[in-house]
């Protein structure tokens, strides 16, 4: 029973590491999920290596997106911008632990759909950034 | 008063018998969503499909002359259900929304100009107001919206204020499908005919639930949906009145809606055929005619006093829970619904461990964005209840969102 809970969700949903906002930054974008208004803006600093030195985020969403965010965020800071690239649905569903029906699945890529548009320099986060490799 | 036994009532929809996981049994508190069907309605289609399958209308053969009266025996249940003066002001269409799309096209085009007023109401589901946006946005039309006050009613005196600017349509839900709000129809139409205006009620939460008279209410416009009544989707209702629809343009062209094809020109059929473009949902129809069939034998007054019972004794239950705040809480005429939210807890983490615990609710903004802004609120979460639902499922519901609020306290 409530698998989907687990405390690590519960825990960085509370109390999460990453939230804020950086001023300055390198990178910041931001976008919502249509079908539940889970918004999510991403602040990156990124040095001249092109590593992720800091990250942070803010804005609204169920558990299940916000500790998403906290934990990807936790995940690339030391990382490459190349590598942030990369990253795919897997990576997420790894850091979370947990299996997701398509409804929250979408709630669980958001922060990696808003992160991937913003180290890309893309409008909008849409859903093949995210896709299965 | 016919007697009201739930249990036996459930044992009518095989779907709810069933465990959504091994030892958890389905309590599904989703109707105003879609209700669950009885197996008369699943019947009556299957045998639809099995023995009766034709085209309807222009056939001449057995096959076709049996679907076509079951077609129309369908219409005049349905138009008996709600009182309307003759089954041919009954037009099929595929849902609530179709029907509002109808008027606002046919009627909207043909009848309002520029700067001409349409009241809404802040308590609108998207279908009601979106189709206005689009005919308001093509002929510039001015759209004004009746406020909901903190109680989660119409503001009636602000309504009589616009009335003063001589709308030329008032278009209202009859019952809020987020706040239960069952609004005075009755009231808010007969003011709307002395101010000059047509009027339209969506009814898709208040036909299902409650008797619905378009003669009482003395509407012009009356829009529902099957498939939140115990029929199936893929069927609803446009009702209007005869004078109304005959001076309306036809909405979709093609076959069945015509009484004259030339090469260049057509001339339209006779009601309600004109608005019935191509084939039907056939099968769909005779399903509703059986949902009705079914609803009539358990009686529209049973239901709505059950349902009364649960959602009082629900308000009363969920006070136990300090944090959760039922929106529009004092409403004083509500039907079987409550949204409510949990301090610190999103919608969809509530309806998510629900879930875990086989309780089917809807979390989201239900379609109704504006009023969710109105609260400050981006979603809520959702309960409802229809006729098979029990005092056992209500208990069960409150419970579990108390395990919900321990597991973030
Ligand atoms: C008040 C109200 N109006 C309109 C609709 C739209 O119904 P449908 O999706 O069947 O067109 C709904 C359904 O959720 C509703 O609750």
């Amino acid at each position: 029973m409530d698998d989907l809970y687990r405390e690590v969700i519960i825990e960085h949903y509370k109390n999460p590491s990453y939230r804020g906002s950086l001023d300055p930054h390198d990178i910041s974008f931001e976008d919502e999920n249509p079908l539940c208004g889970d918004h999510i803006r991403v602040d990156l600093r990124i040095d001249a290596n092109g590593i992720v030195t800091e990250a942070a985020f803010d804005g609204h969403g169920c558990a299940i997106s916000q500790a998403s965010a906290d934990l990807l965020l936790e995940s690339i800071i030391g990382k490459s911008v190349d590598q942030v690239k990369q990253l795919k649905k897997g990576d997420v569903m790894d850091l979370l632990g947990i299996e997701l029906g398509p409804v929250r699945l979408k709630c669980a890529l958001l922060p990696l759909k808003i992160l991937k548009a913003g180290v890309y320099g893309l409008g909008e986060a849409t859903d093949d950034l995210v896709e299965a490799e | 008063m016919t007697f009201f036994n739930v249990e036996k009532i459930r044992k009518e929809f095989p779907i709810l018998g069933q465990e959504v996981r091994s030892g958890v049994p389905l309590v599904y508190l989703d109707s105003t969503a879609t209700a669950q069907k009885p197996a008369v309605v699943i019947d009556a289609m299957d045998n639809y499909y099995r023995t009766t399958n034709a085209n309807i209308h222009r056939g001449v053969h057995y096959l076709a002359e049996k679907a076509t009266s079951e077609y129309e025996a369908a219409r005049l249940k349905i138009a008996n259900f709600i009182n309307a003066n003759k089954p041919r002001e009954i037009i099929y269409t595929r849902n609530t929304t179709e029907s509002i799309n109808l008027v606002a096209q046919s009627w909207g085009r043909s009848f309002l100009k520029q700067g001409d007023l349409i009241i809404l109401t802040e308590m609108e589901h998207h279908s009601n107001l979106v189709p206005w946006h689009m005919l308001a946005q093509e002929k510039d039309l001015r759209l004004e919206f009746i406020p909901v006050t903190e109680d989660g009613e119409l503001d009636q005196v602000v309504y009589d204020r616009l009335l003063d600017e001589g709308p030329k349509l008032v278009a209202f839900s009859h019952m809020s499908n987020v706040l239960g709000t069952i609004n005075p129809a009755q009231e808010i139409v007969r003011k709307a005919k002395l101010a000059g205006a047509v009027t339209l009620i969506d009814g898709a939460q208040s036909v299902p639930h409650f008797d619905v008279s378009v003669k009482e209410l003395g509407v012009d416009f009356l829009a529902f949906s099957a498939h939140k009544m115990v029929g199936p989707t893929g069927i609803g209702v446009l009702w209007g009145r005869e004078e109304l629809l005959n001076a309306m343009p036809p909405f979709l062209g093609g076959g069945d809606m015509i009484k004259k094809v030339l090469l260049r020109s057509f001339i339209p059929n006779e009601l309600p055929y004109k608005f019935e473009a191509g084939t039907p949902a056939i099968a769909e129809a005779i399903g509703f005619g059986a949902a009705i069939d079914f609803l009539n034998s358990v009686g529209m007054d049973n239901i709505a006093t059950h349902e009364h019972a649960l959602v009082q004794s629900a308000l009363i239950k969920l006070k136990t829970i300090p944090s959760l705040q039922v929106l529009g809480e004092n409403a004083v005429n509500r039907g079987g619904v409550v949204s409510f939210t949990l301090a610190g807890i999103h919608p969809h983490d509530v309806a998510q461990i629900l879930d875990q615990y086989g309780i089917a609710i809807r979390a989201g903004h239900h379609c109704a964005m504006p009023l969710h802004d109105k609260y400050g609120i981006p979603a809520s979460s959702r309960a409802s209840f229809y006729l098979y639902n029990t005092e056992a499922e209500v208990d069960h519901l409150v419970e579990t969102l108390h395990k919900v609020t321990e597991m973030f306290a």
